[in-house]
């Protein structure tokens, strides 16, 4: 029996080829999104491991999220005095102590003027130390040059001093979020970075003054304390030390509970960048399951009666089933090999994509977890066998008296029984997917799920569905190409379970970018609509990734002849007893004038006692006018009492609280702005005001200058660009949808084989029958077409109605796009056909005929 | 042979009825059939197209369930025989040698041979393999694959497959049909000699005059009912027999 197995297998090669190629491509990017993480996981611990010391002695709320992410000097750093770091290092069971002043907000400008890094990993600003890190070598060495020893020095990582153009004894130019917006000073070296590879980050490396300078206002103090054990001393022991001499407020952690708090943070955000890549396998699973399905069932009709002379000599249905079975367990094993090789392939794709977006991973190899493969090869096979068991299931129904027999019918499962279980499945389908939109849940797993549901009940009503859209296509075919478009209808329709199947796996695939398109196209009107109306200012000035930039930039702009007044504002982490609420802060009167928040009650603040909230947050914190609360400007700032006056409706520009710069003064926030809206003047040109305010600020890299139209296409870009990225990756799901239309007529024409000598033998020409097979292939396209399309409005404008209410109020479906869709469906249709029509039309005549 | 002295049949069908289709389409293929097949035996059933011959054979060799009626092989029943029964009852009790020969395309000879065995699991004896073969004559063309063989030869590869199991019993259907004459003396010669000399037992459906004087008895059938027995027939008896069958 192994042996039938085993030379079916061998013969047929080519048909399992195919349907493994389904497998490859899904367990692919399984395999690819696991290995593209771990190599960034890689990566990230060998920056952990590189930077982190025996114990850190710093700020006991200090948030590992400071470190790593981009909210920089948004609260006060809390500062260890320089006396301390003498005290720590007197210890005996220290060997030494060094203070550390880190910040984010100063950037390098590369020698061609343009910004190095931008959107992409931070710039990290630090004081040089040769302090060694908890594997005992200095976290920081000197790959060429010197440290930076005075002002008007600095040193960067060799990696961003290549990039930015800089060789040593260059005058780099850096920019600054600080009062200062411009520096300028010599590179006197070049750094190396312990842990090998900085995934993109850029450091700067400046003296210990200079650092204080810029980041703590020039106080002699330092915001952390790195502190190396004497040799013999463990980490916890040294912790209890160093933790006797600190100030409240203050802890000593230790290396592995800092590296294990950084890990976790990474691994939150690895978590979601594999969940989403996973989705997207997941996807190309599913529609590769239809494509086995048909595969197997296709190949078990045409095994019938060998399977059914394997009954008569007495094996039995188990045994049938059981040799099907084992065919798709060494496709699904040959698919997930062949499927974890490409997998490195897609991960060092990923790896190029995400280096241009400055996440650079060059330098860790590709990380391959026996995780993967496990996951690779129990997904890989698992998928091919539970799509195999129902062809197998049928294939053990062959009656062993079909032996004898010249036609053989496989037994089908009724269309009722289909049509239940189909019904069932769509009425389950739509529970989940309102439970889940109703934000019960698990959100995202229970609307996925409820997706799914509603794309197999389909797939599984497709035969009836399939009927009214064949009926059409075949009234146009007569018409069109006359008896070849009958026979090419005909075809189709012959086995509507078989093109249903085929034309299932389209459906998926096109109703899920059905639904993207109707959300994207959504999205964006309604981002049009709000932003047009929302729009503060006639101009605004801010930063493309939300950095703050010197206030000196509003006062230039102000200077430009034509701008009538500018509101400066900035953003502060707030804090309302234990909850947070981000705030703006600026001068009221202009905020007022310029920005004009829209009041639903109350009125606007006029004192710095007073405070405006929008709508939602008052909602979410339980605040109405009238009410007073104890406000502070950043987490560990002393809070003072405010009253909320009105609340606004939120836009775009405009959430959180409105409070009066004033608030922030003593509080020790450096002043900065987070974004600029200016009012141009009665009859000024807003074209040429934007030119001229671009002038004032083009020495600022950071600032970009936009009017309401730039605003809106920038709004709208980003959603264009995720779009365009879904699109790239269910265009996998595209390509295993083409290879099961190719594989579908390949199979069919050797079927046919008798027929197809037949038609020659009475006249058909080469080119007809080629015509014929590429019609009955754009029937299947069109099918799954209209079948996609079909779901694809029905999620698209379910999922906007849910969404309606946090901002997508508008329904936009774009006709012309969908109409585009049905067109590539029919280019995707005669590209299938092309391999299985040139083989139907060399097929010798008489041969064909004679055939059995 | 006497009577008192018979041997339990190999086989044997009791009032066997089996109808296609229903009401007025209703087709009575076996329409009361009493058979008995002797072990040791070669047997031929005979008859007209549309007498029922074929039916009979699926229905005795467990591939087709009759209407009403028994069929026992074995001394076994199969109306009380559930599917899996049937089908160990088809693995190590029944042969099979097919008109279209069956044979797997993409197995060799000797693999085809062999499929009964490990379909069962079983361990072939390799002394009454050799004794098959050789009896069959395909020493030689053991590694060939069906398409490399003449219609003869996958005949008797086909033949050597329902002898290699030991069953109780082989049921051929229409052996020859496919074949040209001297190919088919081949088979016959074949079966013929295993009935002889391996005591085998074997019921042969055809409409061949010749392939029917190769054996023991011959059963004639007509309209779904045994009409007529022949012992020791020769090509010319038969031939004799269906005339007057055809013109009755």
């Amino acid at each position: 029996m192994r042996t039938v197995t085993w030379r079916t297998l061998l013969a047929r090669k080519v048909r399992l080829l195919l349907s493994g190629l389904a497998i490859v491509l899904g367990v692919a990017f399984v395999a690819g999104s696991f290995i593209f993480t771990d190599t960034i996981q890689r990566s990230f611990d060998g920056i952990v491991d590189g930077s982190v010391p025996d114990v850190t002695v710093r700020a006991a709320s200090d948030p590992v999220e400071r470190r790593g992410g981009p909210v920089p000097l948004a609260g006060v750093p809390q500062t260890l005095d320089a006396p301390l770091v003498e005290q720590i290092a007197a210890l005996p069971q220290v060997e030494r102590a060094d203070g550390t002043v880190d910040g984010f907000g100063l950037f390098v400008v590369r020698a061609d003027g343009r910004l190095l890094g931008g959107a992409g990993a931070p710039t990290l600003t630090f004081n040089f130390s040769d302090a060694p890190n908890a594997l005992g070598e200095p976290s920081i060495s000197v790959a060429e040059g010197r440290e930076p020893r005075t002002g008007g020095e600095v040193a960067l990582d060799v990696r961003s001093a290549e990039q930015a153009g800089y060789a040593v004894g260059d005058t780099v130019t850096l920019l600054s979020t600080g009062p200062v917006p411009q520096i300028e000073a010599t590179l006197v070296g070049t750094v190396q970075f312990a842990g090998g590879g900085l995934a993109g980050v850029t450091l700067v490396v400046v003296d210990t003054a200079t650092a204080q300078d810029l980041f703590l206002g020039g106080e002699p103090v330092f915001t952390s304390i790195s502190v190396t054990g004497a040799p013999g001393v463990g980490q916890a022991e040294l912790a209890r030390a160093v933790g006797t001499l600190l100030p409240s407020g203050f802890e000593a952690a230790t290396g592995d509970d800092v590296a294990a708090e950084i890990q976790g943070v990474i691994g939150t955000a690895l978590d979601f960048l594999t969940t989403f890549l996973l989705v997207f396998g997941a996807i190309a699973l599913v529609v590769g399951t239809f494509l086995i399905v048909n595969t197997f069932s296709i190949l078990v009709a045409q095994r019938s009666r060998e399977l059914a002379l394997l009954r008569a000599l007495g094996a039995s249905r188990g045994q049938v089933t059981r040799s099907v079975l084992a065919e798709a367990f060494v496709v699904g094993l040959l698919g997930s090999t062949v499927g974890l090789l490409l997998g490195f392939a897609l991960a060092a794709g990923l790896r190029l994509l995400f280096a241009s977006f400055g996440l650079d991973l060059d330098s860790t190899p590709l990380v391959l977890r026996p995780r993967t493969a496990v996951v690779a090869y129990t997904v890989g096979v698992l998928v091919t066998m539970v799509a195999a068991y129902a062809p197998a299931r049928r294939a053990s129904r062959v009656p062993p008296v079909a032996a004898m027999r010249d036609e053989v019918a496989l037994p089908e499962t009724s269309v009722r029984r289909r049509t239940v279980v189909a019904v069932a499945l769509a009425l389950l389908g739509s529970g989940l997917l309102a439970w889940g939109l109703g934000g019960a849940g698990n959100a995202v797993l229970t609307v996925g799920l409820g997706v799914l549901a509603v794309l197999l009940a389909v797939a599984l009503a497709a035969p009836v569905l399939a009927r009214p859209v064949l009926a059409i296509t075949g009234r146009v075919y007569a018409r069109v190409f006359g008896a070849v478009g009958v026979l090419a209808w005909q075809n189709a329709r012959r086995q509507p379970r078989r093109t249903a199947a085929t034309a299932s796996a389209l459906m998926i695939g096109l109703s899920l970018v059905t639904t993207m398109s109707i959300i994207g196209s959504s999205v964006n009107a309604s981002i049009e609509r709000t932003v047009r109306a929302d729009f503060p200012g006639d101009l605004v000035i801010s930063n493309a990734v939300g950095i703050p930039f010197s206030t000196s930039v509003a006062d230039d702009v102000a200077q430009v002849p034509g701008v009538e007044r500018v509101a400066a504002l900035q953003a502060v982490s707030g804090r309302v007893g234990e909850d947070g609420l981000p705030a703006l802060a600026g001068d009221l009167d202009d905020i007022e004038a310029v920005v004009a928040p829209d009041y639903v009650e109350g009125r606007a603040p006029r004192t710095v006692r007073e405070v405006a909230l929008d709508t939602d947050e008052a909602e979410e914190l339980g605040l109405e006018v009238g009410s007073t609360v104890d406000f502070a400007a950043a987490e560990g700032l002393e809070s003072v009492e405010v009253d909320v006056v009105g609340l606004y409706e939120p836009s775009q520009a405009l959430q959180g609280g409105i409070v009066s710069r004033d608030l922030l003064d003593g509080s020790g926030i450096p002043a900065q702005d987070s974004f600029v809206a200016v009012r141009a003047g009665e009859g000024v040109d807003v074209r040429a005001l934007d030119r001229a305010v671009e002038r004032v600020v083009a020495d600022v890299p950071t600032v970009t200058v936009q009017d309401r139209e730039e605003f809106t296409e920038g709004q709208r870009e980003r959603i264009d660009q995720l779009l365009l990225l879904i699109y790239a990756l269910l265009g996998l799901a595209l390509v295993i949808a083409i290879l099961g239309i190719v594989n579908t007529l390949a199979l069919s024409v050797v079927e046919r084989t008798r027929e197809v000598g037949l038609l020659r033998a009475i006249g058909l020409s080469r080119r007809q029958l080629r015509q014929m097979v590429r019609l009955e292939s754009v029937a299947i396209a069109l099918l799954g077409a209209a079948l996609g399309i079909g779901t694809g409005l029905g999620f698209g404008t379910v999922l906007q109605r849910s969404v309606a209410d946090q901002g997508v109020e508008v329904l936009s479906i774009p006709w012309a796009r969908l109409g585009l869709y049905v067109l590539a469906a029919v280019v995707v249709g005669v590209l299938a056909a092309v391999l299985p029509a040139r083989r139907a039309a060399r097929l010798d005549v008489l041969r064909a005929i004679g055939s059995a | 042979m006497s009577q008192t002295a018979e041997p339990t049949p190999a086989a044997s069908v009791r009032d066997l009825v089996r109808t296609y289709g229903t009401a007025d389409a209703e087709v009575r293929a076996l329409d009361g059939v009493d058979l008995d097949v002797r072990a040791g035996e070669f047997t031929a059933v005979m008859g007209p197209s549309g007498s029922g011959k074929s039916t009979l054979m699926h229905c005795m060799a467990a591939l087709d369930a009759p209407t009403s009626g028994t069929v026992t092989v074995g001394g076994q029943e199969l109306g009380r025989m559930r599917d899996k029964e049937l089908t160990v009852l088809r693995r190590d009790r029944i042969g099979f040698v097919f008109q279209a020969f069956n044979l797997v395309p993409t197995l060799t000879a000797r693999e085809n041979i062999l499929l009964p065995l490990s379909i069962a699991g079983r361990r072939p004896d390799d002394a009454w393999f050799e004794t098959v073969i050789a009896a069959v004559g395909l020493a030689d063309r053991l590694g060939h694959r069906p398409n490399e063989m003449s219609g003869g030869q996958q005949q008797r590869v086909a033949c050597a497959r329902a002898l290699v199991s030991r069953p109780d019993i082989v049921f051929a259907d229409e052996p020859t049909g496919n074949l040209d004459s001297a190919s088919g003396a081949e088979v016959l010669g074949f079966l013929r000699r295993s009935v002889d000399e391996l005591g085998q037992t074997i019921v042969m459906v055809t409409h061949d005059p010749v392939a029917a004087g190769y054996t023991d008895r011959v059963v004639f059938l007509a309209d779904g009912r045994v009409v007529d027995e022949l012992r020791s027939p020769t090509a010319a008896s038969v031939a004799d027999r269906m005339t007057a069958l055809q013109t009755r």
